[in-house]
């Protein structure tokens, strides 16, 4: 056997055993498509002190080898060499949390009657010390009688001695029978675990820290939801005024390089399809990356400091009354960026009802994908004015925008406890984090894997359905005196659905513009903006010339309607496509497009005929 | 010197006042569902372990509590906490 030996991260929830891999492996990892939770396939390369290379296997944190939830059944499933598509690892490093011995180290007393070679990895130290506890790591590992570390992963403490060790164990051939003679009986772990904790203690003195005089005030009955509410508030508002200036920036390399491709190519065929068609339609989308990534930043930040379990606690009262838990909460809010990557984070939801209701509603959370359309619609049809002193009215109807996504989440999921998803909730426990100060690099790296499928997404759904709604709008050539938008292939698609959405408002535009939004939400702001190019194929391309157009062939009703469309409407296939694959089969994501398109479709109608009635 | 008045009550950690340690007397485990129970084990709650009232969040009334299992911070909802049963730490 010439692989690299596998060898499987393991431990509880919180005891820094991301950080640890991301200083064992660095920039050599291999992420699944969204990375972030623990939950996907996380595998990187290290090479021991003598040089052989060993492949690292992140896995989902978890408290014992009986799993309650998906998550830590892949977990179980690895260790025990029973996942399908993954071989059984040839060692085990388990990291633990040194503030947190009694209860991690039952655990790792599972862990060890596995029987696969293992190090400890004692990590935190520095933490514990200042506590006020005085751990002694060599009289740990003669009471487990297995290697033990001290380690600070964030600082990259203990990393050699911990590769030294795992040299030591990956040595040498080991008979192994996975899962003879583990202890699943609790309490006799628990009571063998903090016997251990309290021989390995040398001191410990009560010191209390600044995680409870901060959670005085971030759980505080009144300060708590004040502190929650106006974090959520500067984060929306953030999204617009920081990425201003970065857009502007984009915009004019967007110009840039179209003026030069112009510049470069004759006229004809080949150079409207790339400046009208590829340039144009994706330049339309990439333009949207600063404010993805500001959102991305705020979650990222808010999840590694330790506030988000906070803020899922603070929410349980409210979820509760919809029949969800608080732990929905940090899926919910991770949909606001993308649907895709929350709708896998609801494998930490152990009952089955509470997952699939949340799966359910995670679509109307605002994703990242919906701005680009809230932004340019907004900006073209709501008048600019102040409101309060700082708050402007398109920032209010942005907000109210998510608030209705919110709303509208909450009814389906009180309606779907109470039909559909039918059963008793599971309760929320949760252990929470101690803050911690996030690091610089391991935020910049979650963004940067995001800015990547973002901008591969661009390269390739959205330009392929740019280009091919661009050649479909484009031929065939409208005779003098017709609109080419109309006379064309994708014109004659639309105006079939025209007919369909006319009565609750929808022109012809946003008939060409919905089916390409099925492929990506953000694709409708290309198509529109396709649109206005093949009629005026002479004028110049942009967000400025999208907007002018909007102005001019949209009426407010009109463009409201098309938001309230938006917020319901379940277009975006990566969600259909992980629904599926979450809930195993179609009956679910096929429910879920239902139930949306009708409230869309609802939603929309009633916008646009109160708006008409009220003459604006 | 009243002998009463430092013999400690039992009182529910959910009545519990904020920030006067106790220990876990017993727990009410039939008053859990199975998972809750399981999960709460998990967490490292058990008779005799040391538990500290930190926060309750008032949102909308009622919502869950934080509190000290050990060394670590655990939310949980009002009737898990009710289920608890707890000796306050005399003062020393």
């Amino acid at each position: 056997m010439n692989q690299a030996p596998l060898v499987a991260l393991v431990g509880n929830p919180n005891a820094g055993k991301s950080a640890l891999f991301n200083a064992l492996t660095g920039a050599r990892q291999k992420v699944g498509n969204y990375p972030g939770v623990t939950v996907e396939r996380h595998a990187g390369r290290m090479a021991l002190p003598d040089g052989r290379p060993v492949e690292l296997l992140d896995l989902p944190g978890a408290y014992s080898l009986d799993p309650s939830s998906p998550d830590e059944q892949v977990t179980r499933d690895v260790l025990v060499g029973r996942q399908s598509g993954e071989r059984l690892p040839d060692a085990i490093i388990t990291v633990v949390d040194a503030s947190n011995l009694d209860n991690h180290l039952r655990f790792t007393l599972q862990l060890i009657a596995l029987g696969l070679p293992i190090v400890v990895a004692l990590n935190m130290v520095d933490l514990a010390e200042r506590d006020g506890l005085k751990l002694d790591p060599e009289a740990l590992e003669r009471e487990l009688g297995v290697p033990v570390v001290a380690t600070v992963a964030v600082r990259k403490r203990g990393l050699d001695a911990l590769k030294d060790r795992l040299g030591d164990v990956v040595r040498g051939v080991h008979v192994v029978r996975p899962g003879a003679g583990v202890q699943h009986d609790i309490v006799v772990l628990q009571r063998r675990a903090r016997q251990i904790a309290t021989a390995v203690t040398l001191s410990e003195t009560a010191a209390r820290r600044w995680t409870h005089r901060f959670d005085a005030v971030a759980l505080h009955p009144v300060a708590g939801p004040i502190l929650l509410l106006a974090l959520m508030f500067l984060m929306f508002q953030s999204v617009f005024a920081w990425a201003e200036a970065p857009m502007g920036w984009i915009e004019s390399g967007m110009a840039l390089l179209s003026d030069g491709v112009a510049g470069a190519l004759p006229a004809g065929f080949v150079r409207d399809f790339l400046v009208q068609g590829l340039i144009a339609g994706v330049g339309a989308v990439v333009v949207f990356l600063p404010q993805i990534l500001i959102l991305f930043a705020f979650i990222l930040v808010l999840e590694a400091t330790g506030y988000m379990v906070r803020a899922a606690m603070l929410m349980d009262r409210v979820m509760a009354s919809v029949g969800l838990s608080g732990r929905a909460f940090i899926p919910l809010l991770s949909s606001f960026a993308c649907a895709v990557p929350g709708i896998m984070a609801t494998r930490t939801i152990a009952d089955e009802k509470d997952r699939l209701t949340t799966i359910l509603i995670a679509p109307l959370m605002t994703c990242s994908a919906r701005l680009p359309v809230y932004t340019i619609i907004i900006g073209a049809l709501i008048p600019d004015r102040t409101l309060l002193r700082g708050i402007g009215l398109q920032g209010f109807v942005l907000f109210a925008l998510y608030l209705l996504g919110i709303i509208g989440a909450f009814c389906a999921a009180l309606v779907l406890r109470r039909t559909v998803t039918k059963g008793t909730t599971s309760g929320f426990m949760m252990e929470m984090p101690k803050y911690q100060m996030p690091r610089l690099r391991d935020v910049a790296l979650g963004l940067w894997q995001r800015a990547e499928i973002f901008l591969k997404r661009a390269g390739t759904t959205i330009a392929a359905t740019v280009a091919i709604l661009w050649l479909l709008a484009t031929f065939p050539q409208a005779p003098e005196g017709a609109k080419q938008s109309e006379y064309s292939i994708a014109g004659r698609i639309a105006s079939g659905i025209e007919v369909v959405v006319r009565p609750i408002g929808f022109n012809h535009d946003i008939a060409l513009a919905l089916l390409p939004a099925m492929a990506a939400r953000e694709a409708a702001v290309a198509a529109i903006g396709t649109v206005y190019a093949v009629d005026n194929p002479e004028d110049a391309q942009g967000e400025a010339t999208i907007t002018e157009n909007l102005r001019n062939r949209w009426t407010l009703p009109t463009a409201l309607a098309f938001l309230m469309w938006f917020v319901f409407a379940p277009q975006c296939i990566s969600t259909i496509a992980v629904t599926r694959r979450e809930t195993n089969g179609w009956k679910w994501p096929a429910f879920m497009i239902g139930y949306l398109f009708v409230l869309a479709y609802v939603a929309a109608g009633i916008t646009y005929w109160s708006a008409v009635a009220l003459g604006l | 010197m009243n002998v009463a008045a430092a013999i400690p009550q039992p009182v529910r950690l959910a009545q519990l006042p904020r920030l006067k340690p106790a220990t876990v007397s017993t727990v009410d485990w039939h008053d859990l569902s199975e998972p809750e129970g399981r999960r709460l084990r998990e967490l490292g709650l058990d008779e005799g372990v040391e538990v500290e009232m930190l926060h309750r969040s008032a949102f909308l009334g009622g919502g869950p509590i934080a509190c000290r299992i050990g060394r670590m911070t655990v939310a949980l909802r009002r009737h898990v906490a009710a289920a608890i049963h707890v000796l306050p730490t005399p003062a020393s």
